[in-house]
C-alpha cells in the first residue's frame, strides 16, 4: 500500500489518474476503471434520453468518486446551474467547472471560471475548475475557494502533449492546492512527463477513449503516471550546466 | 403550454411524478430543474407544473 | 560559542534606574511575557508565523552534506530544501560556486543594476532596553529629535548631492515619535525624493496606511532574530519585547497598502543559519501570499556601538555573510538585496558584482549631522549614532566606484500610485 496520497475536498485518494468516461461505450468503462487504478472518474451532465435503459452509474465501480463536469456551460450562470443539477444527481458535492465559450478550440474562459468558482465553493462545493494556465487567475481560483486548479496541456481533445509545459510548471511551483494537468494530454510518457514536474495528478479522457484497445491503454497510462510520480519523489538527477567558468573568481575579496 | 427538456407539453396543470412515472424515468438517476430552480427529489410528489413552465430532466452520461 | 558582553552602566543613571535595569538583566521573572500582545497592538489572521516557524524549528544545518550542495547547485529550481542546504555548513567549500550561480541569477533579474539609497535619521529616542543598540533607552548618548524645519533642512542637502531615494528611521518611541510626526516627515520628503521608505517602530495597519498617503511606500522592520527565546533575552522592556507583533508587521504594512517590504535577522545574535533560513521563507511565504508586493532583504551584522565597542558579530565572518547573500540569491532571484554601511568598502564592491542590489551611500545614523558630514560644517547639539559605520563613502564616491565596476548606479525605479 502506498503511503503517497493526496487530499481534494477532505478525501484521500492513492490514484492519481483522474479518468473521463466520454467517447467510449459504457461496457469499456468498467475495464478502463479497473485497468487505470483510478478513483476519480468524471461524467457529464445531460438531457434524460428516457430510450436509454442503462445509465452510466450502473457500470461504475462503488468506490470510486464522481466528479461530473459542467460542459455545455457558456457561462458562469450556466455552469452554475449544471453543477446544482449534478449534486442533486446525488452523487457527491464534487464538481469540473467546465466553461467555454469558443466552440472552434474549446478554450476554456477563465474570467467566468473564476466567478462559478467563487459561487459554488461558497455553496459547499468541491471545485475543480478547468482553465488555462494563468498565474494570476489560478491565484484568483484559489482565492475563490477551488480544491485543486486543473490548467490545459493543450486544446482539449487534440493529444498534443505539453504545449503549455512553462506554465503549468509555474502554477505547480506558486500555487498551494493540487495541479491536477487536464485536457490534450495524448501519450502516456506525456502523462508521465507532467507527473515528474510535481503534478499532483493527471486527467485525460480522449487518448484513452481513442486508443484500438482502450483498457489496455488505460493500464499503460497508470503506469506512466505511477513512474513520473516517483521520479518526481526521487527528486531528478542534475543536469550539468555549461559555461560557468571559475578562471575568475567572484569571492577574492572576502577577508576574515 | 409546459416545456419540458425543450418539448412543448399542452397541459396547464401537471403533477411531476406522475409524468416522470408515465414516461419511463428513474428518480433515482435523474434531476429535475424547474424555471432554473432544482426540484429536490422529496419534492416530487408535490410539485405540479404549471403552463408556462420550462424544466430541465437530466442525467448523468460520459464525459470529460 | 562565544558570547558579546552587551551589559553597560552609565554612570549617570540613579539608583533606581540601575537597580531596575539590572533587574531585568538579571532576573528573566521580572519581565514581561514577550509572545503576548500589548494593548492597542492589532492582531491580524496570518498563517505565515507558523509555516516559517515550523521550518525553522526543523532545520538542522549540520545534517546537510557537499552531495545535498552539489544537488541544490545543479537544480535549475532552488526548492526550500536546497536553499537549507546551501546556508549549511557543507556549503561552505562551493562559496565560488556558489557566487558563480548567484551571478547569473542576479543579471537575469536586475541586468546589471544598482540601486542607492541613503538613511535619515530623524530621532534618536527610544522606550526599549534593547542591549546591542547604541539607541537603547539606558545607554548614555545624546538624544535628539529633528524638528520640521531641521528635517527639511537635512533632506535638502541629501537631495542636492544627488540622492532621490531616502530610508528615513527613528528611534523606537511612540511619545517622542508618534505617527502622525513621522507621517509629516514623509509629507516632507516626497518634495525632496522620489522614493520614500521608512524603518520606524511596528505599528498597526491602518497607521501604515495613513504613513502610505503621506508618501511612503516600503517599509523595513528587522525582526533581529527569529528565535523568539533568544529574542527575548536581548530586548528586556518596551513595546519591541513583543515578538510576534513585530514578525507581523510586514503583512500589516501590505494589508495597509505599502508597495514594499523590507526584512532581516540582525546577524550575530543567534544561530544565524537558522535566522538567515527564517528571514528568506519570511519573504517567501509572504510573496505567495501578496505576489504583487515588493520584497527585500537586508543582511546586517552586529556593529560596535557607542560606550560598548566590544561587540562583534562572533561566528558570521564575511565568508559566512557572502553564503547568506549568495543562498538567498540563488533562493529567491527577484528579491532586493541591501548591503548597508556596516560592511567595509571591499565587502560592498564584492557583493554588488554577485548579488547585493542596493547600497547606501553618504551615511550618517547620527541625528541631525549631515551638514557637518556632507559639508564640514560644525554642528552644537547632533544627536549620536544607532552603530559605527564601516564605509563612509559619499553618494558621489559610490556612484563613481559602480559606475567604474562596470555596473550601472541606479537613483530610482519607482512609480507612486
Amino acid at each position: 500500500m502506498n503511503n503517497d496520497t493526496f487530499m481534494l475536498g477532505g478525501k484521500e485518494f492513492h490514484s492519481r489518474f483522474i479518468l473521463g468516461s466520454g467517447k467510449y461505450s459504457l461496457e469499456l468503462i468498467k475495464a478502463a476503471v479497473e485497468n487505470a487504478g483510478a478513483e476519480i472518474i468524471t461524467l457529464a451532465v445531460r438531457r434524460t434520453n428516457t430510450k436509454d435503459t442503462e445509465n452510466i452509474l450502473d457500470y461504475i465501480p462503488d468506490n470510486v468518486t464522481l466528479l461530473p463536469n459542467t460542459s455545455g456551460a457558456r457561462d458562469a450562470k450556466e455552469a452554475v446551474r449544471i453543477a446544482r443539477m449534478a449534486r442533486e444527481l446525488g452523487c457527491g458535492d464534487f464538481v469540473k467547472i467546465e466553461i467555454m465559450k469558443d466552440s472552434k478550440y474549446l478554450l476554456p474562459d477563465n474570467y467566468e471560471t473564476i466567478k462559478a468558482t467563487k459561487i459554488l465553493a461558497d455553496e459547499g462545493f468541491v471545485v475543480l475548475p478547468y482553465m488555462y494556465p494563468d498565474l494570476n487567475v489560478a491565484r484568483e481560483l484559489v482565492k475563490a475557494g477551488a480544491a485543486a486548479v486543473m490548467p490545459l496541456a493543450s486544446p482539449i481533445g487534440s493529444n498534443k502533449g505539453l504545449a503549455t509545459k512553462e506554465f503549468i510548471q509555474i502554477l505547480i511551483d506558486e500555487i498551494d492546492v493540487p495541479i491536477i494537468v487536464d485536457a490534450g494530454i495524448g501519450k502516456p510518457s506525456e502523462a508521465c512527463a507532467a507527473m515528474e514536474m510535481g503534478a499532483a495528478a493527471i486527467m485525460s479522457n480522449t487518448a484513452i477513449a481513442t486508443a484500438r484497445d482502450i483498457p489496455a491503454m488505460a493500464g499503460a497510462f497508470k503506469s506512466a503516471i505511477e513512474a513520473g510520480r516517483a521520479a518526481y519523489l526521487a527528486g531528478l538527477g542534475r543536469v550539468l550546466e555549461r559555461g560557468a567558468s571559475a578562471s575568475d573568481p567572484l569571492t577574492g575579496f572576502l577577508r576574515d | 403550454m409546459i416545456k419540458i427538456n425543450g418539448t412543448q407539453i399542452d397541459a396547464t396543470e401537471l403533477p411531476l411524478l406522475a409524468y416522470l412515472e408515465e414516461n419511463g424515468y428513474n428518480p433515482k438517476r435523474i434531476a429535475v430543474e424547474c424555471n432554473e430552480m432544482i426540484v429536490p427529489k422529496s419534492q416530487y410528489a408535490n410539485c405540479i407544473l404549471h403552463s408556462g413552465d420550462v424544466v430541465e430532466i437530466v442525467s448523468f452520461v460520459g464525459g470529460g | 560559542m562565544a558570547e558579546n558582553q552587551f551589559f553597560v552602566d552609565s554612570g549617570k543613571l540613579n539608583e533606581k534606574a540601575l537597580a531596575n535595569k539590572h533587574r531585568l538583566e538579571q532576573d528573566p521573572s521580572y519581565r514581561t511575557n514577550h509572545m503576548e500582545y500589548m494593548e492597542g497592538m492589532e492582531r491580524i489572521e496570518s498563517d505565515i508565523m507558523d509555516k516559517v516557524m515550523s521550518h525553522m524549528n526543523d532545520y538542522d544545518p549540520d545534517s546537510y552534506t557537499a552531495v545535498d550542495v552539489r544537488r541544490a547547485l545543479s537544480s535549475n529550481r532552488c526548492s526550500i530544501d536546497d536553499f537549507k542546504a546551501l546556508l549549511s555548513p557543507a556549503a561552505a567549500p562551493f562559496l565560488e560556486e556558489m557566487a558563480q550561480k548567484a551571478k547569473m541569477a542576479t543579471s537575469r533579474h536586475f541586468g546589471n543594476t544598482v540601486y542607492i539609497f541613503t538613511p535619515l535619521y530623524i530621532a534618536n529616542y527610544c522606550e526599549n532596553y534593547c542591549i546591542y543598540c547604541g539607541f537603547n533607552c539606558y545607554n548614555d548618548i545624546n538624544r535628539k529629535k529633528l524638528n520640521y524645519e531641521e528635517i527639511e533642512r537635512e533632506m535638502k542637502i541629501i537631495s542636492d548631492s544627488g540622492i532621490e531615494e531616502i530610508l528615513m528611521l527613528t528611534g523606537e518611541s511612540r511619545g517622542a515619535s508618534p505617527v502622525e510626526y513621522i507621517g509629516e516627515a514623509c509629507k516632507l520628503a516626497t518634495k525632496y525624493f522620489r522614493n520614500v521608505g521608512l524603518e520606524i517602530y511596528p505599528v498597526n495597519s491602518d497607521e501604515y496606511r495613513y504613513l502610505h498617503e503621506c508618501g511612503a511606500d516600503y517599509i523595513t522592520v528587522f525582526q533581529e532574530t527569529y528565535d523568539s527565546d533568544k529574542y527575548e533575552t536581548l530586548h528586556l522592556m518596551g513595546h519591541k519585547r513583543v515578538w510576534p507583533y513585530r514578525f507581523e508587521a510586514q503583512e500589516r504594512a501590505l494589508m495597509g497598502g505599502m508597495r514594499g517590504v523590507g526584512f532581516s535577522a540582525l546577524l550575530g545574535l543567534s544561530n544565524f543559519r537558522k535566522d538567515a533560513l527564517a528571514s528568506a521563507l519570511h519573504v517567501f511565504f509572504l510573496q505567495r501570499k501578496y505576489p504583487h508586493a515588493e520584497f527585500s532583504l537586508s543582511c546586517p551584522r552586529l556593529r560596535p556601538i557607542i560606550n560598548n565597542d566590544k561587540i562583534n558579530p562572533l561566528d558570521v565572518h564575511e565568508k559566512e555573510l557572502c553564503q547568506i547573500i549568495c543562498a538567498y540569491r540563488i533562493f529567491m532571484p527577484f528579491v532586493g538585496i541591501t548591503v548597508s554601511s556596516r560592511e567595509e568598502k571591499h565587502f560592498r564592491d564584492g557583493i554588488i558584482k554577485i548579488a547585493a542590489t542596493k547600497v547606501s551611500a553618504g551615511v550618517s545614523t547620527g541625528i541631525g549631522d549631515h551638514d557637518e558630514k556632507y559639508n564640514g560644517e560644525q554642528e552644537v547639539d547632533a544627536g549620536d549614532e544607532q552603530f559605527e559605520i564601516a564605509d563612509a563613502r559619499s553618494f558621489d564616491e559610490m556612484y563613481n566606484d559602480i559606475a567604474g565596476e562596470g555596473l550601472q548606479p541606479v537613483l530610482n525605479d519607482y512609480v507612486y500610485v
